[in-house]
């Protein structure tokens, strides 16, 4: 039958690879849209890291210094000393496989060094091979020489984890893949070879307080626009203050709740919510930053862009600290910073102003999550809400791991938007709360020259919102985290537009009546409510 | 090929204690090695968690699986995010007596609705009958130890032979301990994702402790031993007063050996997770680390950006939007 | 259509080979783990291409309607626009249809003279060639429009203020986060 093609020679492009091999023994492949640009030298120097050069992560030579290996190593050993975590996580896996299909990456992409086990078996084999006795016999001992080429697939894989903890949820010892990604971040750092995804916004947040490098007139008249807005639209004038002395409360989130959309939406409802209370607080421009790319770059680079917070409300001479919806940023709030740049003995235990409501469970680091502070003041009755402005919404809500996993907030917003909503639906079972899914976009890896990788590390989370979108007809996904906000929506919208993304206190700032207001004919994005739409076509 | 190799070294060490058997080596196989096998366990156990210990906890990085403790009305979740001593207790025995993790296992479903993130427990099944009979197994072994052999070691033995199949009873937990390291075996076998993260490490100590449960149960069941010498034998290490009884047969010195070679790898073991599960911080830890300070050992001290020095490279433009500033 | 009863009797064998070579177009170490059949759906992409694959088949052993097969077709090619293919191996895999068909029912077409009905099926596949093709160029359009907007997005107040693109601001409202 010659009539036939032989329809494989259709696929001619298609590499058939060699069999299986074991890991090892497959090297690392740059795939395009998977990785990120390298730093520029001048960020780099501005925070004072070292080895900063031109260099291009797409091409072969990548200009490491002559002594890279040194450098390696001895960070090495320098973090197995300073981290129980580090040293008990190389000796303990069993691998069992437990985490193996927990990864979102792995999950979309298929790529099986994505499986937490083996990303962590790239340190690990580096670990035996120079940290043990039996790793001098080899690759029987699961030990490996480090090479350049090494190098390269440790830093390809350890930029395609967000360090979201959710392996670390099923792993039997805690195993905590963020813990990993964290260390051998810190040593690439040590190398120059951070992302300029990463290393921009640092350099940014070191000089301004924030990552866009906003200089505080820009933030100021930003803030003037957004208001002239909010007045448009709810009638309210709001008049926020800026570093100011004597204040009781210093708020904080992060800056792109204030310059970038849907953040601001949810920074209007902020707003809103501190208008209506009479909340006497100030924000900083100098603390203009609640997100801390320091997590996921070093410790010590952590410590150095935090540090802000509390110095500003030490000399502000505040009460305490309220801190806006943020995942990261809270994780390094909750975890970290009291132990980095405390004890805050310059600041008050936090109460509530409005409800006299003690926040004992912040008593030492004197910072309260905005979810805390919101649902203690309904709980009390103090907000008056018309829930049917938010009628058009049918609402889910997607956990953030960094509050999932590093902290366990979960029924404070869930409450907040059951208060202000009529109608919420929750994702499946298995991928909310503390088994949430990642947006695919966390620790730095929110670059667009890796939207590709983006995309298949969201699918896991878009294929739950598709869930609810179909079954309930789902077309609004809140959160209460900033990079959520920035990376969702292009996300869903690939996967599957008419999904939009919001703020908790986006919904908040919707429903809230305000005495003085006058009648809403919008919502925050100026959209017309529900049962507006037609004056809003008369006008 | 790591799973041959491991394989292939298990048969071989076998070999080497039947050999040794074959050549008298009595004392060498029956009481020197068994010997050093324990010390080498001991010294090497404590070294590893010394070192462990040597390396301090400078964050608090508990991994939150429930709702935090916040507000009084919101109900916390004090076993999966304990805040407590307490809880953590709870955490902890949760995790090393029931394997709690491995029960949230989550395997993919395919529905009509789409793919469903569904329980799987077989992991965890076959974990906890692996080492709950690892653990019987290791304790009912006692009576080899102790003379007169305790009441409750016997009644042990007597639980544990309920099933009354054969001369003698048949012991439930040695063939449920050789079934479960079958079925992890197994599963690194085929289940690809695990196939491709197993090393020699993972193969070689369930093909230990598979051969160590076979010649068990051979010894025990089928190629009968002289179990009054090998009692001797054993009591003479457990009282230091070390003897070497004649004619006990080879397949007991496989099984001994077998172990020693367990006890003496082990601290240099992925083994070590028995010692390691305990010092996790991320299950270790309370979550209150915003109500009680955790402190860093070696916080760095660092380079800061303050505000005096932002305020004098933007005080111009503060003053010019009219916000407040230090130095006029 | 004759050939149509052959493609439903036969629908569970025709759709596991086109499921093998689709899986096969991908690394071998991620084939591996997409393929196995235990794993077949463990992992949304083998999901997607299986419910695909069964959609396609429905449809073409009736009447081909591209409005209903077009968003299984769509899911897929969704993911394979991402997967670092090149525009034929991305679209390729519909034409692996073609040799699975003509594998499985050979023997049948031969002896009862199907080619004219084989004709029009594989003019069919044609068909959703070439829609698969429009489709993986959206996509790529999409992710370079995302990347372009993300951009602007993360500023879009700055931007705004300072009227920088006051023309585009009606366009933006599409993207702006709904």
């Amino acid at each position: 039958m010659a009539i036939k093609p032989k329809p494989n020679e259709l696929l001619s492009g298609i590499n058939y690879k060699p069999p299986l091999k074991q890991w090892m023994d497959e090297p690392v492949e740059f795939k395009k849209g998977y990785y990120c640009y390298g730093a520029k030298p001048k960020n780099l120097e501005y925070i004072g890291f070292p080895n900063g050069r031109e260099w291009n992560s797409s091409e072969q030579d990548w200009k490491l210094v002559d002594n890279w290996k040194e450098i390696f190593l001895e960070g090495m050993e320098n973090l197995l000393k300073k981290f129980r975590s580090f040293r008990l996580f190389m000796d303990i896996c069993v691998r069992c496989g437990a985490c193996a299909d927990k990864c979102h990456f792995f999950i979309g992409t298929g790529d099986p060094k994505n499986m937490p086990v083996l990303r962590a078996e790239l340190l690990r084999s580096i670990y035996r091979r120079y940290f043990t006795v039996a790793g001098k016999l080899g690759k029987i001992a699961g030990a490996r020489d480090l090479t350049e080429d090494v190098f390269k697939e440790i830093w390809y894989y350890y930029y395609q984890c967000t360090e979201c903890r959710r392996c670390s949820v099923f792993c039997p010892y805690g195993i905590d893949q963020a813990e990993i990604t964290m260390m051998g971040r810190e040593l690439i750092n040590l190398l120059g070879c951070c992302t300029d995804w990463i290393s921009g916004p640092l350099a940014n947040c070191y000089r301004t307080g924030n990552h866009l490098g906003l200089q505080p007139h820009t933030i100021k008249s930003n803030f003037d626009y957004m208001l002239d807005d909010l007045e448009e639209h709810t009638g309210v004038r709001v008049e926020p203050t800026f570093n100011r002395k004597g204040a009781e409360i210093l708020f904080v989130t992060p800056s792109a709740d204030f310059f970038a959309e849907p953040g601001v939406f949810t920074c209007m409802g902020y707003l809103l919510l501190f208008h209506y209370l009479g909340l006497d607080y100030t924000w900083s421009t100098y603390a203009s930053e609640g997100g801390n790319f320091g997590l996921f770059t070093s410790n010590e680079m952590m410590k150095r862009l935090n540090s802000k917070i509390y110095a500003e409300s030490k000399r502000l001479g505040v009460k305490w600290i309220l801190g806006g919806e943020c995942g990261h940023m809270w994780r390094v709030l909750h975890q970290y910073m009291d132990t980095m740049n405390g004890p805050a003995d310059h600041l008050e235990a936090p109460v509530s102003p409005i409800t006299g409501t003690r926040f004992d469970n912040a008593k030492s680091t004197r910072m309260v999550h905005i979810a805390e502070f919101t649902a203690d003041l309904i709980k009390n009755g103090k907000l008056k809400f018309d829930p049917s402005r938010n009628d058009n919404l049918n609402v889910t809500f997607h956990d953030s791991c960094n509050t999932s996993r590093g902290m366990g907030i979960f029924e404070e917003p869930r409450y907040i938007i059951n208060s202000v909503c009529n109608h919420f639906h929750e994702m499946p079972d298995n991928t909310i709360r503390e088994n949430t899914f990642c947006c695919g976009s966390g620790s730095g890896l929110n670059a667009g020259e890796i939207e590709e990788l983006r995309m298949l590390g969201g699918l896991p989370r878009a294929h739950a919102v598709k869930y609810v979108k179909e079954k309930h007809g789902v077309n609004m996904l809140s959160c209460i985290c900033a990079i959520d906000r920035a990376v969702l929506p292009p996300m869903i919208d690939y996967w599957m537009p008419d999904v939009g993304v919001c703020g908790v206190h986006e919904l908040v700032g919707n429903a809230l009546i305000i005495p003085g207001e006058k009648e809403r004919e919008n919502n925050l994005r100026g959209e017309p409510l529900p049962g507006m739409e037609e004056k809003g076509e008369e006008e | 090929m790591g799973m041959i190799f491991s394989l292939v070294a298990v048969i071989f060490l076998a070999a080497i204690a039947f050999m040794g058997a074959k050549l008298n080596l009595f004392g060498l196989f029956g009481v020197a090695i068994p010997y050093l096998a324990v010390l080498v366990f001991i010294a090497g156990f404590i070294r590893k968690v010394i070192k462990w210990g040597q390396s301090p906890v400078p964050f608090h990085i508990p991994t939150t699986c429930g709702q935090q403790k916040s507000l009084p009305w919101i109900k916390q979740s004090k076993l999966d995010n304990p805040s407590t001593t307490l809880g953590i207790i709870g955490r902890m025995a949760l995790e090393v007596l029931l394997f709690r993790s491995l029960f949230r296992n989550l395997k993919t479903h395919r529905t009509d609705g789409g793919p469903v993130y569904g329980s799987n427990k077989w992991l965890w099944l076959g974990g906890l009958a692996f080492h709950v009979t690892f653990f019987v197994v290791f304790i009912r072994h006692l009576r080899f130890f102790t003379e007169p052999v305790p009441a409750w070691v016997n009644t042990l033995d007597v639980v544990d032979g309920f099933v009354q199949v054969g001369v003698p009873h048949m012991l439930i937990t040695g063939v449920v301990l050789l079934a479960a390291a079958t079925y992890l075996l197994l599963r690194r076998i085929f289940n690809p994702q695990v196939k491709y993260i197993s090393l020699p490490a993972d193969y070689f100590p369930l093909f230990l402790i598979i051969g160590i449960a076979v010649s068990g149960i051979l010894m025990r069941y089928f190629i009968k031993v002289d179990i009054i010498k090998v009692k001797e034998l054993t009591m003479g290490l457990a009282t230091f007063k070390t003897t070497v009884p004649d004619g006990i047969g080879g397949i007991f010195f496989i099984h001994l050996f077998l172990i020693s070679v367990l006890f003496a790898y082990f601290p240099f073991s992925k083994l070590m997770h028995l010692g390691g599960v305990f010092m996790s911080p991320t299950r270790n830890l309370a979550n209150n680390s915003r109500e009680v300070r955790h402190i860093n050992p070696w916080n760095p001290k660092v380079k800061l950006h303050t505000y005096e020095e932002y305020e004098d490279e933007f005080r111009e433009v503060m003053k010019s939007e009219g916000l407040p500033v230090e130095k006029e | 259509m004759r050939i149509g009863l052959l493609l439903s009797e036969k629908k569970h064998e025709i759709a596991k080979t086109w499921f093998d070579l689709i899986v096969e177009t991908y690394p071998q170490d991620t084939a591996n783990f997409l393929k196995t059949q235990k794993n077949r759906f463990g992992n949304p992409v083998g999901f997607t291409i299986s419910e695909g694959i069964d959609a396609i088949l429905g449809e073409l052993s009736g009447e081909l309607d591209l409005a209903r097969v077009s968003p299984y077709l769509d899911n897929i090619i969704r993911i394979r626009a991402i997967q670092d293919f090149t525009p034929s191996q991305a679209v390729g895999f519909i034409f692996l249809l073609k040799k699975v068909i003509w594998e499985a029912l050979a023997s049948e077409i031969r002896k009862n003279q199907l080619f004219d009905e084989l004709l029009v099926i594989e003019s069919q596949i044609d068909q959703l060639a070439n829609v698969s093709f429009d489709m993986y160029i959206a996509c790529r359009e999409k992710i370079y429009k995302l990347r372009a907007n993300e951009l602007r997005n993360r500023t879009s107040r700055i931007l705004k203020m300072s009227n920088m693109f006051k023309d585009t601001e009606a366009e933006e409202k599409d993207t702006a986060g709904f």
